[in-house]
């Protein structure tokens, strides 16, 4: 499924990167103790050090240490035992000290490799750069007030985990599968919410194209800032597009930052000086070089949870799952739990039907996350319980699943309360069968001549007479030893 | 207006305290009184005069319960305007902080209330402490209460320059400052006082506006090794709020004045043998050595080959560093605002207006040094040349327990001299800024005059973390030295 | 390596402070004068030579992930030159 923009002059292929900016979830910043929650008023989360008041210095958080190396965990990444803070200096409004403090040429976590799941059914390796801790710079509003911008440093040292792709990204669904996956390993890792509303997790996006066959890479142009999986996604449609306009027409795609407008679908240069981005990188005199010893890693190595990759092979190995089912199974950490903890007392495979059919149904049409939903495992549990035990059948079952969504009643009580539990007394069923057959005598003599559709049509009439609660098994029995017996 | 109580020495001042020879209140009167009477030699930028009354009373109070904190209990102490005071303007003598009042307290200044002392207001200095004469102030220039023999008046040294000629004008017993490449030895030794520069990280640089950060460091001023020493018993020790402040127990410092130099092994380092260096220089420096034998030292010859490299690896490498942590004074959060349509004129205007000539020329040096292209060749060179330094020492000091140099180059020189010829004026802290760039605690004592009658100082530097050996071989200089002159103004009265 | 007006006005953009036009040449002679004597460190023989990450042989401290500070906005405020409610305000920025 290679992905081709075709051109006057030839097919072109795009070429990506990404730059991933993901919040650590940590409860206080990265250099100080103010707190990271969002939505609080203006300027109420800042620490004296996150407005740079003189004589401020950064002590650094030990536990977003334990989260970038969980995270480099994650992604099979190698951990740099030294790594090294360094400033990135650069004047802008919501950048309180004149500087980031980032890393540069000695991140905290080197190469690594995520496994990417594409829609037709195949998978794609696509390599990780590095990942570095720096700080979040605040928020400038610019559309308050006609002559001011307005600036918050509620975000302004907020621990952000930079994860950078190599360039093997080869089209929109790509970019967008990587982004899912890496979102649900940092969700299963539990080192950021991956949030991307709330800015938790939002991406630059590296393009450049050439066309098919050709050897290297062309000027890249990067698109800042994208905040969605869709609009990553269209930005670099949107951008590869652009630039197989520009060198057909003969012109060069010049290597600057642009911002994706969604709304007109187009990017645009965003208005800097030429030799502004020259960022004076040098390693922070305010902070000693990060060294993390064997034991801290082994033991961060210790405590990682099963991720995606490893539990999707162990629902297809163990658990006999189709790779659809298992894929879908784990792309994040809740539905993996719940499909567990409903498996862990049932058939894998009936539980997987129920969970990614009924339930993952339901919830995509109400647009509700697995969080939300309203059936709980532990009762999901109980239904396919009471089906295998034959209190109900499927059929009722399913109508207690309805019930099930709309109550949240535990399925034990809904059967009771609504008397569903399945006739298995067979008095009570012969009683029924005798009433049918007696009442249509036409069907019965069809059944007796032969047609063996009939008996279904018996079987029906019989399971409406008895609200469906007759143990389907047993009507079967009865018509036949009754019609042809 | 000097009376007794100006010339008293923390020491005595602690001892006229503890016998109820004088209150905390009459010490911290007198001390302002003379400071009011001095302001012509510019030496604070702000009195804090209700401070003073309100901590000396409450010294005066607890002592009367018996419950006195130390010998600092009640001393008056003034501190250098690079310090941030709560409530108090701090000015690091720069147009650009106008107006800011810190609602914090700096880690050293919070560590002296803690102790008792008293302080009287904030000392003028170089621009963000970048200078060697207190010519870049803001606030104008600070005059060395010493005079050239023509009367003309000279300046204190710099950067520390109101703190060192506030203790030497005896306007009160003791003083802080900061030393990034000689700013507390080079003016003690330019106004005949004791000024030492710990080792890096003894002191928190929590709440003191950053200079150059790897090389910034807080240490005291006063008139004898004692004072030093229990001045900066009291500023130092650790502080989690500064990564670079080292996990350490403090020493009774103090206590270590008087050891002795019995079998210590003294390093001359024959670098620091200078061309244009003054004879009278070489020969105090050779006594300072005859003194230390005398009492039992050893003295040996060391070699610190880089030492001629140090200079310029400072004006790399401080410089850059100053560029970065100058860059929040950006008119958005605090001090001056100078308009402009976008906010590119608007930081251009604030900081173009706000920052003096020479913080201008080290922001623009450094910025360039850091720049695409350049910072190979500029600030890593630099910072390998440091680590030669650094292994220079080292060396050294597997063979002897502390090096003794010259402070300065010269004596304290006319106010107005050098400004026009940076680099004669950087000149000025050659024998000081190895020890910065090192790390290393070193220390100026005042060992003599010069032939225009004025101090000179030698300069001992010691192992990291070895204050004590400094201390203890600056007494031995000290009482040998004896030196008893005194400057034309004292105590606010020429 | 020695600076040339263009290298004053690129510098003094990054810096941000305004250097006059007419000021460009003296402030290029003036800088000259320092780079060109701080370029004697190029004697040095510093091959295999690691920079200086730091003096005191210490190790970077962590500190715990601990809310202490924040809450108090006037108080990171109160200096401020312009302020609009719980907002620094600074002259319009146009992407
Ligand atoms: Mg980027
Ligand atoms: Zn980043």
């Amino acid at each position: 499924m290679t992905y081709l923009i075709h051109g006057d002059t030839g097919d072109w292929e795009v070429v990506i990167g990404l730059e991933v900016h993901a919040q650590v979830s940590s409860q206080a910043k990265l250099f100080s103790g103010s707190p990271t929650a969002f939505g609080a008023g203006p300027n109420s989360q800042v620490s004296l050090v996150d407005a740079a008041m003189p004589g401020m210095l950064p002590v650094i958080n030990g536990y977003c240490v334990e989260q970038a190396v969980k995270t480099g965990l994650g992604l099979n990444a190698r951990i740099n035992k030294v790594s090294v803070f360094e400033r990135k200096n650069y004047f802008y409004a919501d950048l309180p000290q004149g500087y980031q403090i980032s890393q540069y040429q000695h991140p905290v976590v080197g190469e690594g490799v995520v496994t990417v799941d594409l829609a037709d059914g195949t998978t794609r390796d696509i390599g990780i750069e590095r990942l570095h801790m720096e700080q979040d710079a605040g928020k400038s509003m610019h559309d308050q007030d006609p002559k001011r911008s307005f600036i918050d440093l509620n975000r302004a040292g907020v621990c952000l985990m930079e994860i950078v792709t190599k360039p093997d990204i080869r089209s929109p669904e790509e970019a967008g599968a990587f982004v899912r996956k890496l979102r649900s390993i940092l969700r299963y890792l539990g080192t950021c919410d991956g949030n991307m509303e709330q800015g938790s997790m939002r991406a630059d996006v590296n393009v450049s194209v050439r066309l098919v066959g050709e050897e290297g890479y062309r000027t890249r142009a990067e698109v800042k800032n994208v905040n969605s999986v869709r609009f990553i996604m269209q930005a670099i449609e949107i951008e590869a597009r652009r630039q197989v306009e520009v060198h057909e027409s003969g012109g060069e795609v010049v290597q600057e930052t642009r911002l994706m407008d969604p709304v007109k679908g187009e990017t645009r240069p965003m208005r800097v000086k030429e030799f502004a981005h020259d960022y004076r990188y040098f390693p922070d005199p305010d902070l000693l070089p990060l060294e993390l010893d064997d034991a801290f890693i082994e033991g961060i190595r210790a405590s990682l949870p099963e991720l995606p990759d490893a539990k999707k092979a162990r629902f297809m190995a163990d658990m006999g799952l189709s790779a659809k089912d298992a894929t879908t199974l784990v792309a994040d950490r809740e539905s993996a739990e719940y499909f567990e903890a409903v498996a862990a007392r049932h058939d894998a495979k009936k539980a997987a039907n129920w969970v990614t059919n009924d339930l993952f149904g339901a919830l995509n049409k109400a647009g509700l996350a697995i969080a939300d939903s309203p059936i709980l495992a532990d009762h999901l549990s109980k239904l396919l319980t009471l089906m295998d035990d034959g209190t109900i059948s499927g059929k009722i079952a399913k109508d207690v699943f309805e019930i099930m969504w709309e109550t949240s009643d535990d399925p034990e009580k809904i059967v009771a309360d609504k008397g569903l539990k399945q006739i298995t007394d067979t008095g009570a069923i012969e009683v029924a069968v005798d009433e049918i057959i007696a009442a249509n005598p036409g069907q019965a003599d069809a059944v007796r001549g032969g047609n063996d559709k009939a008996i279904g049509w018996f079987v029906g009439q019989v399971m409406k007479a008895t609200q469906g609660k007759a143990n389907p098994q047993q009507v079967n029995q009865l018509l036949k030893a009754k019609l042809k017996g | 207006m000097m009376s007794d109580l100006n010339s008293l020495t923390i020491a005595e001042a602690a001892a006229a305290l503890d016998k109820g020879g004088c209150s905390a209140a009459e010490l911290a009167d007198a001390s302002l009184a003379a400071a009011e009477a001095a302001s012509g030699l510019n030496a604070f930028i702000t009195l804090t005069p209700d401070i003073a009354r309100e901590r000396a009373a409450a010294s005066d109070a607890r002592r009367a319960k018996g419950a006195a904190m130390g010998p600092l209990d009640g001393v008056p102490v003034a501190i250098k305007d690079l310090f941030c005071t709560e409530g108090v303007p701090t000015t690091a003598a720069s147009h650009i902080l106008d107006g800011f009042v810190p609602p914090y307290e700096s880690t050293v200044t919070r560590n002296l209330i803690d102790a008792g002392a008293v302080m009287i207001g904030k000392t003028n200095l170089d621009e963000f402490a970048m200078g060697s004469s207190n010519m870049t102030s803001y606030h104008g220039p600070v005059k060395n209460p010493w005079t050239g023999p023509g009367g003309e008046d000279l300046v204190p040294g710099g950067s520390s320059g109101g703190s060192a000629t506030a203790v030497a004008a005896r306007l009160c017993p003791a003083s802080i400052g900061t030393d990034t490449g000689g700013s507390i030895r080079q003016p003690a030794s330019l106004c005949g006082i004791v000024g030492l520069k710990p080792t890096y990280g003894r002191c928190s640089r929590w709440g003191i506006v950053a200079f150059a950060s790897s090389l910034d460091q807080a240490g005291p001023f006063a008139r004898t090794v004692e004072d030093a020493a229990i001045l900066l018993g009291a500023m130092a020790g650790h502080d989690p709020k500064d990564s670079t402040s080292a996990p350490r127990e403090v020493p009774d410092f103090r206590a270590a004045v008087t050891g002795g130099v019995k079998g210590l092994k003294v390093g001359i380092p024959r670098e620091y043998t200078m061309d244009g260096m003054p004879a009278e220089i070489q020969a105090l420096w050779d006594q300072g050595a005859q003194w230390l034998k005398g009492q039992g030292a050893e003295i040996r010859e060391v070699s610190l080959p880089h030492t001629k490299y140090a200079l310029p690896a400072y004006y790399i490498v401080a410089p850059a560093e100053a560029s970065s942590n100058l860059a929040r004074y950006d008119g958005v959060r605090y001090g001056l605002r100078v308009d402009g349509e976008t906010l590119d004129d608007m930081y251009a205007n604030t900081r173009g207006q706000g920052f003096g000539a020479e913080v201008r020329r080290r922001v623009l040096i450094g910025t360039y040094v850091l720049s695409a292209g350049y910072y190979d060749a500029y600030y890593v060179k630099a910072q390998k040349v440091r680590t030669r330094i650094l292994e220079d020492f080292t060396r050294a000091f597997a063979d002897v327990d502390v090096l003794l140099t010259p402070t300065a180059p010269n004596a304290a020189f006319p106010v107005g001299a050098k400004m026009d010829d940076p680099i004669a004026m950087y000149l000025n802290d050659v024998f000081t800024v190895p020890a910065n760039l090192a790390g290393l605690p070193g220390i100026s004592v005042p060992a003599g005059l010069d032939t225009d009658g004025l101090p000179l100082g030698l300069q001992l530097v010691g192992r990291p973390f070895d204050e004590e050996t400094v201390l203890r071989a600056a007494q031995a200089i000290e009482t040998a030295a004896g030196f008893a002159a005194l400057p034309k103004y004292l105590g606010g009265q020429a | 390596m020695s600076l040339d007006k263009n290298d004053v006005r690129r510098v003094a953009f990054l810096a941000r402070i305004r250097v006059d036009e007419d000021d460009l040449e003296p402030v290029a002679r003036d800088l000259n004068n320092i780079i060109g004597w701080v370029e004697q460190l190029a004697e040095v023989d510093t091959d295999g030579v690691e920079p200086l990450t730091g003096v005191t042989g210490m190790t970077l401290k962590r500190r715990d992930d601990v809310v202490t500070d924040g809450g108090d906005p006037d108080k990171v405020l109160r200096n401020a030159p312009d302020r609009v409610g719980d907002f620094y305000a600074v002259p319009k920025v146009v992407e």
